[in-house]
């Protein structure tokens, strides 16, 4: 129907995208109904995810005539700000924002370099950028979950771990289960994916390939590539931040500052 | 022998423990008494340093606690809280758990020594969510007791029991600590709980210390 009232592209685009934010907050009013407030924090989110991304279509459209030196740091810019947003997810976490932009460099930063050194991510700009970010978003939500679940976990059981701490346990050790549980429930989503490929759902690099014209066999086996990526990028990321937490939740005399309500001293040793 | 030397802790600017100065002997047991929110166990905590001064310091055997590895302080200054947080497990476990953390491994005939010794023998191999409050507290006093600490801090260790399990607990930690002559510090609200267990007592308000001295003199004054 749309396409039939609007001819040129932007404006069609923008109809589109504005039929498909009213239906994605019928979900908020739904909510609403239900005493859950998700107004806000939905309105701006649909706003601010508009606005981004055709502001890096814009960029992409500069960069795809720019150096592909321009790469590196373009994908620098997007860990940093998936650091940021992926802390957010541990409000109250000491070093939060320093742990996550480590685990997310760490992660997807590793993966991203040895795929384009093999050759599996073409280092040309229009390929490496759009790989990158989809590795890169990912590693930040699976670093947003290790992190939200850790937090949660540790506030859950204050008691127990203050209690291995009493008896002469190593803070790592007294965390050690939460560390686990929270690097194991971060990583489902990334799992569920992989397991569902092809069955429950088709993603969109595939059908964008299809759509350009690739070979179907090529374009199945590259999405399971980059699936692959994703998942490695992930696992990798939330090892990384699951274990750099552990030491940001203790003092250096090996007190837990992430108490529910405790504005903790830190300890000089 | 443990001396709290002027020790303080504020948070946001309010004075949680303020300027306490007490020396308990080896041996003593010092009951810490005092209304709700007078300070009770964040003065403990302190004792063990889970939570840090923000003023005075401590002193274990004579030594500025500050300059012993957090680990290995508390290993000789042990706790038992109001609940047991038993570990997943069985009971010899949890009861292991302490030397476990310096790679050391108790023997069976220590595990049941120390399960003996708060009345739970032939409990080694049960599951802890097997146990009764009373039981599980039990488990906790001998986990704490297998690190053979110096000092034992006790944390209003009966006041989450039912009345029986309350007296059997309360007996049994007299027991251990007139056989062991431990030093003990135990926080109760309950004054006749403090009379039975201690021979001195330390009274709170508002974290400073009311008064100290004789327990009789404390309590009745």
């Amino acid at each position: 129907m749309l396409n039939r009232l609007f001819t040129d592209p932007l404006q069609l685009g923008l109809a589109q995208a504005l039929a498909a934010a009213i239906v994605a907050y019928a979900v908020v009013l739904v909510a609403r109904r239900r005493q859950i407030h998700l107004e806000r924090e939905a309105a701006i989110a649909l706003v601010r995810g508009l606005v981004q991304i055709v502001a890096v279509g814009s960029v992409l459209v500069l960069l795809l005539h720019s150096s592909r030196w321009i790469g590196a740091p373009a994908l620098a810019a997007m860990i940093f700000a998936a650091g940021v947003t992926s802390a957010k997810r541990a409000k109250g976490v000491p070093g939060s924002l320093q742990v996550s932009t480590v685990a997310i460099a760490c992660g997807a930063g590793s993966v991203i370099a040895i795929m384009t050194w093999l050759g599996v991510i073409h280092t040309a700009i229009t390929t490496l950028i759009p790989i990158g970010s989809m590795l890169i978003a990912n590693a930040m939500n699976t670093n947003g979950l290790a992190l939200n679940r850790f937090r949660s976990d540790v506030l859950a059981h204050v008691g127990e771990i203050e209690t291995a701490l009493a008896l002469g346990a190593a803070p790592t050790q007294s965390v050690a289960d939460y560390v686990q549980a929270s690097f194991e429930a971060s990583l489902i989503p990334a799992i569920d994916s992989l397991r569902s490929l092809g069955i429950v759902w088709i993603p969109g690099l595939m059908a964008g390939m299809l759509l350009s014209g690739s070979r179907p066999i090529y374009a199945a086996i590259y999405q399971f590539v980059v699936l692959a990526m994703i998942f490695a990028a992930s696992g990798f990321t939330s090892l990384v931040s699951t274990l750099l937490i552990r030491a940001h939740v203790f003092t250096a005399a090996e007190q837990l500052l992430l108490r529910p309500g405790a504005v903790a001293v830190h300890s000089k040793g | 022998m443990i001396v709290a030397s002027h020790l303080g802790r504020s948070v946001g600017g309010r004075a949680l423990v303020d300027d306490i100065s007490v020396q308990v002997r080896a041996g003593e047991v010092l009951a810490v008494v005092g209304p709700s929110g007078a300070g009770k166990s964040s003065f403990l905590r302190l004792l063990n340093r889970l939570d840090e001064p923000t003023a005075g310091t401590v002193l274990l055997e004579g030594i500025d606690y500050r300059g012993i590895p957090p680990r290995e302080l508390r290993r000789r200054v042990g706790m038992v809280t109001q609940r047991a947080f038993l570990f997943p497990g069985t009971v010899s476990q949890n009861v292991g758990f302490g030397p476990r953390q310096q790679g050391e491994v108790i023997s069976e005939a220590r595990a049941e020594e120390l399960l003996a010794r708060v009345g739970l023998t032939g409990f080694a191999d049960r599951d802890v969510t097997n146990l009764s409050g009373g039981e599980a507290q039990r488990v906790s006093l001998a986990r704490a007791l297998a690190n053979s600490p110096l000092v034992l801090l006790l944390d209003e260790p009966t006041s989450a029991l039912d009345d029986d399990a309350k007296s059997q607990v309360e007996g049994l930690i007299g027991d251990i600590i007139r056989d062991t002559g431990l030093t003990c510090v135990v926080v109760t609200h309950d004054f006749a709980q403090a009379a039975r267990m201690a021979t001195r007592a330390l009274l709170l308000q508002g974290g400073r210390a009311i008064r100290i001295g004789p327990i009789a003199e404390v309590l009745n004054a």
